[in-house]
């Protein structure tokens, strides 16, 4: 292993490939092109969402008519329609909600718990904004909300006598008197532009709900008669927004335009800023001089007939190859592993202070993508050493290597239709590049989840352990050839 | 020179992997592109779809072998110590530079031929691709300007292994790094002078408007690069020892 370890650190070039792996990464990943404030470039004009109770980036924008609970209370009201406008016209996003919410103060990101109708995803109660469960499949319904201390019930009716209890929960951070009511928003309509090879990019734009609520009716420790008319979090964006309107106040009966989400904020299509994985984008060319310089590690052994003096004083051949698989793993893990812990938090600096938004990661998160491309440059630097020593020709083995870990992974996210893309990024080495999503996908947000948003179809773990498979078979091919061919 | 050039055919045409590998082209370029066309199905009425574009989708990866063909026909003659001889031989060296490349240009411009008519008349199976002669034609040079470009970079960094290295990473770099760009001014500046990038706006046949290039300026991009590698490898041939 010592020997092998020589070999590698003393061709000069070998030598300074693998810090200039590290190098080009992080310039990738400095890129001054990487730049842009919710769509709009400059520095310094950096968008910072509203934070939500467990610190989570959210979105928090709707139309309310409230009034203040001040102690327990329930409230009970008919959902009689719910309509929606896009920009080209009627419609209804499937994520429109229109329904009852207790919230602790009008401040956009205060906690709150809500029992609603949706556009096309049935009844639901959300809390916090990151939890959400499913009710019946129901376009129209009669909801209720009861409030008890910190806990908050939400039932739903087909008829406004037999009721259901969807979902019971708990917000510790909720006060003694906290606002209730009616609320109505819709999200940006947010959709793939293609289903084909080509130009890619998404289509939509903002939207607006109107509801109409009756036979409103409300018990316990209610303030006031009037419900107070309130767009929170600013005026929406749908697209002929105008206040929320409609009803007369102290009525049974209300109507209530809206326009926003209230949930956790996304990148994306549909979402704000960009994830902290696009830092790592030049993990690819990193990629590259790795597989050049393992196989290189191999083949160079043939080329200058080194193989014959290599066995001859190791005649056992399956430590040979262990010996300097495991030298190539971890040059090219300790590589990416530097590269990544620079580039990662290097990187934050440099896109925040080009104004792009970037959501917090939790740290395990962080640490996980800098490892997660270590472990790539490592497992692609063994990769190329088994191919190089599977086919022994230095170019031949360093295309097959590079078709195989990158090309998918361009293709996926350049002009691949998703469905593809999504094959392509399972079965292929390139399903690694799964480590370094950061963005967290959340079923009850509209949004694109595509490859080249940031959502690969698999987990980080699975993904990476595709390429251990791919690597394996590899090595066991070097390894039937290194014992039975002659050197 | 005719004798120079009789002797670097000679090397191509009994290399194992020439045959191969112009195989591999014609086989990579056609079938991707087959099923490009296959799978591919317009269900928004206004999707960019431009048809003949997609029916050379294959040449992302004949290019590619394009470009192992040509770094091995200087790669492996350094590898081989082969080049002494040949520089011997030959004393004034750019000759070999240029034989080496007239002799690469002829066939990859068959092989590319075949490739791209086969493409797009698999194509037209299930797209409606037209026969246009730019796109077709294009391609063809297209793809013998990256075997030049290929080429031209073996000669300067006398390494097959490295030269396909960096011909992979300038392939790939430009259009990733455009994908991850939020800016669009830098998006168009990438896709501009990126050699691929620019050099494929050749194969599309829609709104000369919504390209990085118009399609021939593109491919002059291209021919830039080929040119400024060319030139590099002819005065570092000459300077340099072999």
């Amino acid at each position: 292993m010592r020997a092998e370890w020589t070999k590698l650190r003393t061709v000069p070039a070998w030598a300074l490939a693998l810090p200039a792996a590290a190098v080009i990464i992080v310039l990738f990943g400095l890129f001054p092109g990487m730049q842009g404030s919710c769509g709009k470039p400059g520095s310094a004009t950096e968008c910072k969402p509203t934070t939500g109770p467990d610190g989570v980036e959210v979105r928090d924008s709707f139309a309310f008519a409230y009034r203040t609970l001040d102690g327990d209370g329930s409230i009970t009201v008919r959902v009689a329609a719910l309509t929606g406008e896009l920009t080209d016209g009627p419609g209804l996003v499937p994520w429109a909600k229109a329904g009852l919410m207790v919230k602790d103060t009008t401040e956009p990101g205060s906690s709150y718990a809500a029992v609603m109708v949706t556009g096309a995803r049935g009844v639901r109660m959300q809390h916090d904004f990151v939890h959400d469960k499913a009710g019946r499949k129901t376009p129209l319904a009669w909801l209720r909300l009861t409030r008890a201390g910190g806990t908050i019930m939400g039932e739903e009716s087909a008829d406004g006598t037999q009721w259901t209890v969807v979902n019971r929960v708990q917000l510790p951070d909720l006060g003694r008197s906290v606002v209730a009511g009616l609320f109505v928003t819709s999200p940006q309509h947010a959709e793939e532009d293609s289903n084909t090879f080509g130009v890619k990019g998404a289509r939509g734009g903002p939207s607006q709900a109107t509801a109409e609520f009756a036979d409103l009716a409300v018990t316990g420790a209610w303030q006031g008669t009037q419900w107070t008319k309130q767009h929170i979090g600013g005026p929406g964006n749908g697209p002929g927004q105008g206040d929320p309107a409609g009803g007369q106040p102290g009525s049974q009966e209300l109507t209530l335009t809206g326009s926003g989400d209230i949930a956790p904020a996304v990148t994306g299509a549909a979402g704000v800023g960009t994830s902290i994985t696009t830092t790592l984008i030049g993990t690819f060319a990193g990629l590259i001089v790795v597989v050049v310089v393992g196989v290189l590690f191999a083949s160079g052994e043939y080329r200058r007939g080194l193989i014959r003096t290599t066995l001859a004083a190791q005649p056992r051949r399956g430590r040979v190859l262990a010996a300097k698989a495991a030298v190539a793993g971890a040059a090219g893990f300790v590589a990416g592993l530097v590269a990544g812990a620079i580039v990662v938090y290097a990187g934050r600096e440099v896109l925040q202070s080009n104004g792009v938004f970037i959501p917090a990661v939790p740290v395990a998160t962080e640490l996980r993508l800098i490892a997660g491309t270590g472990a790539m440059l490592g497992l692609t630097a063994v990769l190329g050493l088994a191919l190089g020593m599977l086919l022994r020709r230095s170019a031949t083995a360093i295309t097959a290597a590079v078709v195989a870990v990158i090309l998918p992974y361009l293709l996926a996210m350049t002009v691949l239709p998703t469905a593809a893309a999504d094959w392509a990024l399972r079965v292929t080495p390139a399903a690694a590049f799964a480590i370094q999503q950061s963005a967290v996908e959340y079923a009850q947000v509209a949004n694109v989840y595509t490859p080249v948003d940031g959502y690969m179809p698999l987990s980080p773990w699975a993904g990476l352990a595709v390429l251990v498979a791919w690597t394996a078979v590899a090595l066991s091919g070097a390894y039937y050839r290194l014992v039975r061919a002659d050197a | 020179m005719s004798g120079v050039l009789r002797s670097e055919w000679t090397k191509l045409r009994t290399t194992s992997g020439t045959a191969w590998l112009l195989l591999g082209l014609v086989v990579a370029t056609i079938g991707i592109g087959w099923l490009a066309t296959a799978v591919t199905t317009c269900t928004h009425s206004d999707c960019f779809l431009d048809p003949t574009q997609l029916s050379l989708t294959g040449v992302q990866l004949g290019q590619i072998v394009v470009a192992v063909l040509a770094v091995m026909l200087f790669g492996n003659e350094y590898s081989t110590g082969l080049i002494r001889l040949t520089l011997a031989a030959t004393p004034r060296r750019w000759t070999v530079l240029a034989a080496k490349a007239l002799v690469l240009t002829g066939p990859v411009l068959l092989a590319a031929g075949v490739a791209v008519a086969g493409s797009v008349v698999a194509g037209r199976q299930y797209q409606s691709v037209p026969f246009r002669l730019t796109p077709v034609l294009g391609t063809v040079i297209y793809l013998a300007l990256i075997a030049l470009f290929s080429l031209g970079l073996a000669a300067i960094v006398r390494s097959a292994a490295v030269a396909i290295g960096i011909v992979l990473g300038l392939c790939y770099a430009y259009p990733l790094l455009a994908a991850a760009t939020g800016d669009p001014a830098w998006v168009r500046r990438l896709l501009q002078i990126g050699p691929t990038t620019a050099g494929q706006n050749i194969m599309s046949t829609v709104d000369p408007e919504t390209l990085a290039h118009a399609p021939w300026n593109g491919l002059g991009v291209l021919a830039l690069w080929t040119a400024g590698t060319l030139l590099t490898a002819a005065v570092l041939l000459h300077r340099r020892d072999a």
